[in-house]
């Protein structure tokens, strides 16, 4: 059994191993960072490939930038994905765009792994999941992987590409643990987690796990969820998502972001736009309202989206 | 130098006509600095510049036909009509490119310094920017790492005393570019940037020992902006200099040299250059979606 940041770990020093171009740059990832996604990398590849760096995210992100258009392949760490706004310069304005400005010319094969999700009582400002603002950004990738052997192989898929990739991590997601399985995984194929006849539920990161627990309680009702989880938001395997809308007719998008504006919304619109005479209800949203993530843990736990709003949402269909 | 004159003259004139588009930013009074530093690197160092890029990416090598062809948006631009005037980039001649957003090149160039360093060659990389750029948190970050990492980076600051259309004094307390950076273990040096031979011993000294091991250094060229901030800038917020006091700062006047055979080569070569340019069609519009994301 191993865990999801096992597996991050692992798949980050298989990477080096097999490729003397990819580093790894961050706060604190030499002495393993704070959940140990790095740990024993600083050992067996030396700091020179494991770079720690001051709390400098913009900096650290363009130095990246920098490193993977002079044909190094940077992973960089940016500790919670609240601080990526800090680093919003060099990846929508500099690396997005880098290869699309100058005609071709540069490529930026940047992975920026980062984590975010509530949960954990961090406040407002070390538990937001931003997902949507990145997928917003032509010449992004966007990755949400949900169990330790995605997040694996997603980060396998990240580093090989030449395009700047994000893959959003999440903090309750680290120490599950799972057998890690072989099922090869590439950016922009989605995964039916669970199949099912009469209703689908799209889940992303942590929601995926709630989205089968909630399959889970409504088999007991007789009836049965399809849920899929789309693992990279940019691109986005409609396809995976529309045929199953064929199959059951109804469909609950879910991410623990706030659902204004969240990724939910696009999902919901290219559905509709590719099968709208499939559907039979119109599309349920599941997210959070539209307030800050609370601190006091009762506001916390009730504020986060979960099974209980899924389940409710299938069956407001 | 002429060669960068004679182009911004010109694209000076085809904005006004309409023919090159957007946000212009030209760089005449900027020659001496472009020349002093590109002249003295090789294809395989890298440069970063800033929204005032056509006379580096001259000086670095790039073909002023296809320099031009960009600015106007055509196919045969050095990025097919997608960058523009702020976002020139041509690989072949290490001018890994300009960027529209102040300062935001700075941490680039540091990142082309690493990947040099780590692959054990003597290349270097250089980041040119303007006074404004360093008032800006990412240009401290940016200095410290670099400090910190020893990289063979040296930084050229263009302190023309105006950051748009505001004075240097206006935005910082410390006149002196060379002095924001005196607390780190920074190479820095403060030369007259109208001057192109002053530019090119002080930058060539801070090459030969980035080449060597060291780094990073910061060399600042004060540079007189001979326009406005952009073309079409009315420059309410400053006096134009008169004839003779413009000689004074000119780099090429400064040069000494009164031999117009070099001048006319270069108009010759503009000349061409814009005919080239005007050759070129308009992109097609499948360039865009072939292009958002590498293959």
């Amino acid at each position: 059994m191993t865990s999801y940041i096992e597996a991050i770990a692992a798949a980050l020093a298989d990477a080096m191993r097999a490729d003397a171009r990819v580093l790894v740059l961050g706060e604190d990832v030499a002495e393993g960072g704070p959940w140990g996604a790095t740990a024993g990398l600083a050992d067996e590849f030396g700091r020179d490939r494991v770079r720690d760096t001051p709390i400098s995210e913009a900096a650290i992100c363009g130095i990246a930038i920098g490193a993977a258009q002079s044909g190094l392949r940077p992973v960089v760490e940016i500790m919670f994905v609240d601080f990526v706004t800090l680093a919003l310069d060099q990846l929508v304005n500099q690396a997005a765009k880098a290869h699309f400005m100058s005609g071709g010319q540069l490529t930026v094969p940047l992975v920026l792994r980062t984590q975010g999700g509530a949960g954990q009582r961090g406040g407002a400002q070390h538990s937001q999941s931003l997902e949507a603002w990145l997928t917003h950004v032509p010449g992004l990738k966007v990755v949400m992987p949900s169990t330790a052997s995605d997040a694996a192989a997603l980060l396998r898929a990240a580093i090989a590409d030449p395009n700047p990739v994000v893959v959003v991590e999440n903090k309750t997601l680290y120490f599950r643990r799972e057998e890690l399985s072989d099922e090869p995984v590439e950016l922009g194929r989605a995964g039916v987690v669970r199949p099912g006849r009469d209703a689908t539920v799209v889940a992303l990161s942590r929601l995926v796990p709630e989205a089968l627990a909630a399959a889970d309680e409504l088999a007991a009702d007789g009836l049965e969820l399809e849920v899929i989880d789309p693992r990279t938001l940019v691109p986005l395997d409609l396809d995976t998502i529309v045929e199953s809308v064929r199959r059951t007719h109804r469909l609950v998008v879910a991410h623990e972001a706030v659902e204004h504006g969240g990724f939910g919304a696009e999902l919901a619109a290219q559905v509709q736009a590719a099968a709208f005479d499939e559907l039979d209800a119109p599309v349920g949203r599941v997210g959070a309202p539209f307030s800050p993530v609370p601190f006091s843990p009762p506001l916390e736990d009730a504020y986060l989206p979960g099974r209980a709003e899924i389940v409710q949402a299938v069956q407001a269909l | 130098m002429w060669r960068i004159r004679a182009f911004e003259e010109r694209v000076g004139e085809l904005t006004r006509a309409n023919e090159v588009h957007g946000l212009v930013h030209l760089s005449i009074g900027g020659e001496g600095v472009a020349v002093g530093v590109c002249g003295a690197l090789r294809d395989d160092d890298v440069v970063y510049s800033g929204h005032r890029a056509h006379g580096h990416a001259i000086a670095k090598g790039a073909p002023p036909a296809a320099v031009l062809a960009e600015l106007m948006g055509r196919e045969g631009g050095l990025c097919h009509g997608l960058g523009g005037s702020m976002h020139l980039v041509d690989v072949e001649h290490g001018f890994f490119g300009a960027t529209g957003v102040v300062g935001g090149n700075v941490p680039l160039a540091l990142g082309s310094a690493l990947a040099a360093r780590l692959a054990g060659g003597d290349n270097v990389a250089v980041v040119f920017f303007g006074d404004g750029a360093v008032q800006g948190g990412i240009f401290v970050e940016s200095v410290n790492i670099a400090a910190l990492w020893a990289l063979p980076v040296i930084l050229v600051c263009e302190n023309n005393g105006f950051a748009e259309f505001t004075p240097r004094s206006a935005h910082t307390t410390v006149e002196r570019v060379s002095d924001v950076v005196a607390p780190y273990p920074i190479e820095r040096l403060t030369v007259d940037g109208g001057d192109v031979r002053a530019v090119r011993v002080a930058f060539s000294q801070f090459l030969d020992a980035a080449r060597a091991g060291g780094g990073p250094m910061l060399l600042e060229c004060l540079t007189h902006r001979f326009g406005g901030h952009y073309e079409g800038d009315a420059q309410q917020y400053r006096e134009r200099l008169a004839a003779d006091e413009w000689r004074r700062v000119d780099p090429i006047a400064r040069l000494g040299i009164a031999d117009h055979g070099v001048e006319l080569e270069a108009r010759d070569e503009i000349d061409e250059a814009e005919r080239v340019a005007r050759a070129s069609p308009f992109p097609d519009a499948s360039l865009m979606e072939r292009l958002v994301y590498a293959p």
